[in-house]
């Protein structure tokens, strides 16, 4: 019989924590895929969040550090800085990088840091039980705005792609969504695209992913596919938004 | 090699240089600015980097992610600066990376002054950020000493796996002395950073390298914090340095740390000349403190009562205490941040102590 399709060695066999139908699992999968791919293994090394993947150094097969919380660009600049031309990533949420990792994310960029930042945004704090991120859509009701997020009291979601993309630094950047099978493949090309455009030096990538958070949203997995695209997707437009 | 007049500061970093680090993360904060600027200029000289962060924040996780890919690296900063880094250090401590950490202290608390303090004593020996740890912890009280110490501040990170600091006032960074630098080959036996991530395949002669301070289990936990406190025990055996100055039969023990340990030393000039013997304490180390020293010292007859001198409220003041135990007196001179007590005031006060035991 011949095979035609196995899990990438880039990732362990450690048996994964995340809740039913999250999609950071096929987050995971598409990143290692990438560095496989690439033949890059022997170079790769990942810098893991807090938040909901905070055990992804467990599941990537690859050298990892784990970071305080929002300081990822700033360790994975330490690792770029001693090893050039090691290829150098980070996993963060939306919690770690949009909120209390903002400076590390945004002076990453500013530098044209030879990094690449994978960052789930999923519109929630997962891992701490559902609180409102500054992505969380105007009305999303979370475990920190009860009420739905109120614009007047604590401002709109913020478009952490299109903010970086303005950065001269920025060399790749694009949000993808994985809400469909066309999407997920997408996803996986911008991934490499970006991991490619560190290996050539060119500067700063980011790709920003749409996921789902079912346990948080309230929703079976289906449904919550469903909200991401049709309330997270119009806000949060997909494509590339910086390439050079 | 000939004698050279140098800023606290700039030894400090040539020094660093000089035992091999390579790399260098840090933000502009006075007093202790000559050491990025230092840096900048030589580190590309040698095929090093010098970046300057964005806040202490980034630059102690730099710091972080250095030490992790195996690299020498160092920081320094000074007090509020420090402070933002408390994060960073004991996630540093808890993931047993190496790195040197610089403080030239200012006054406080808050943003306080620019002069020079000892007020970060408590942070830098105690903690200073969450959880069961500790640094290294070493104190100069020269531009020479300053600039000596390097080599073995950088051997100590390395062989114990642990932040080292080296903790001065402000004075220590500013002032010019004439430094010379010697050989520094490390005369130790240093560990093969064989947890570095530096790049893994299966076909390594190593383990995929993780370096991480999340222990989630009880167990795991448990490990760690035994393993860390049996190097600190190893560390507290092994590493503890200090200088006793005429300390033998002495009268009266006077105890201090970096600058204000010189002035000390002057006082006990102008105390000989009242026929006063008075010997002087000074630790190297802050964290190992040198109890057993000054225990010893305290323990003799011809020691009436100690006094401590710090440019603070009297922090180390806790740990000669603890160290004496109730057996003598333990008077306590100083004020916190910018004020210096002279020679004449530590005379005075160890006449008038000496007054009140006669």
């Amino acid at each position: 019989m011949t095979k035609v399709f196995q899990k990438t060695k880039l990732l362990t066999d450690e048996v994964m924590h995340y809740c039913p139908g999250c999609t950071h699992g096929i987050v995971h999968r598409l990143v290692a895929e990438a560095i496989d791919e690439l033949g890059v293994q022997g170079k790769t090394v990942g810098v893991v969040p807090v938040g909901c993947a905070v055990f992804a150094y467990k599941y990537f097969n690859i050298d990892t550090q784990e970071a305080a919380h929002g300081r990822a660009p700033a360790v994975a600049t330490g690792i770029k800085r001693v090893h050039p031309d090691n290829v150098v990533f980070t996993y963060q949420g939306d919690g770690d990088l949009a909120s209390i990792g903002t400076a590390e994310i945004v002076q990453a960029a500013h530098r044209g840091e030879k990094i690449t930042a994978i960052f789930v945004n999923n519109a929630i704090y997962g891992m701490t039980g559902g609180q409102m991120a500054p992505t969380t859509l105007v009305g999303q009701k979370t475990t920190t705005s009860p009420y739905g997020r109120d614009k007047d009291h604590c401002g709109s979601p913020i478009r952490m792609s299109e903010m970086l993309a303005t950065i001269e630094g920025s060399a790749y950047i694009e949000r993808v969504a994985l809400n469909n099978n066309a999407n997920i493949m997408k996803a996986k090309r911008a991934i490499k695209k970006a991991f490619e455009t560190q290996i050539a030096k060119k500067g700063f990538s980011m790709i920003e992913v749409l996921s789902t958070c079912p346990t948080n949203w309230g929703k079976s997995p289906v449904e919550a596919m469903e909200w991401l695209e049709e309330n997270m997707i119009p806000y949060y437009p997909l494509g590339v938004k910086k390439e050079v | 090699m000939a004698k050279k007049l140098m800023k606290g500061c700039e030894a400090i970093a040539e020094a660093a240089i000089r035992a091999g680090c390579k790399f260098f993360f840090g933000y502009p904060i006075t007093p202790q600015n000559d050491i990025p600027e230092h840096m900048a200029a030589r580190l590309p000289q040698i095929g090093g980097c010098f970046l300057q962060a964005e806040s202490e924040v980034a630059a102690i996780n730099m710091v972080y992610g250095a030490a992790g890919a195996g690299a020498r690296v160092m920081t320094s900063s000074s007090s509020c600066g420090i402070s933002l880094k408390m994060e960073g250090i004991t996630f540093i401590a808890g993931a047993e990376l190496p790195c040197v950490i610089v403080n030239m202290m200012r006054g406080g608390p808050g943003l306080g002054s620019i002069q020079a303090s000892q007020g970060d004593y408590f942070q830098a020996t105690k903690g200073g950020g969450h959880g069961d740890y500790h640094m290294i912890v070493l104190a100069p009280a020269s531009v020479q000493e300053a600039s000596d110490i390097m080599q073995r501040a950088f051997d100590l990170a390395d062989i114990y796996r642990t932040p080292v600091m080296l903790l001065a006032d402000g004075i220590i960074g500013q002032m010019m002395e004439p430094v010379e630098f010697h050989e520094q080959e490390s005369k130790r036996e240093l560990p093969e950073k064989l947890w570095a991530t530096t790049g893994w395949t299966p076909d390594s002669c190593r383990k995929r390298a993780v370096v991480n301070s999340l222990y989630i289990t009880n167990e795991e936990l448990d490990t760690l914090n035994q393993r860390l406190q049996s190097r600190y025990r190893e560390i507290q055996k092994n590493e503890v340095t200090v200088e006793e100055y005429n300390t033998e039969n002495a009268e009266f023990i006077l105890c201090a740390y970096g600058t204000i340990a010189r002035i000390c030393k002057s006082a006990i000039t102008l105390l000989a000349g009242e026929g006063v013997k008075a010997g002087l304490i000074r630790p190297i180390t802050l964290w190992p403190f040198p109890s057993d020293t000054v225990k010893k010292a305290a323990e003799q007859e011809s020691v009436k009562a100690l006094l401590t001198v710090e440019i603070s409220s009297g922090q180390m003041l806790e740990d000669v205490r603890l160290a004496v135990n109730g057996r003598k007196e333990t008077a306590f001179l100083g004020r916190p941040g910018s004020y210096l007590p002279s020679a004449e005031e530590i005379a005075q006060t160890v006449l008038r102590m000496r007054r009140m035991h006669s």
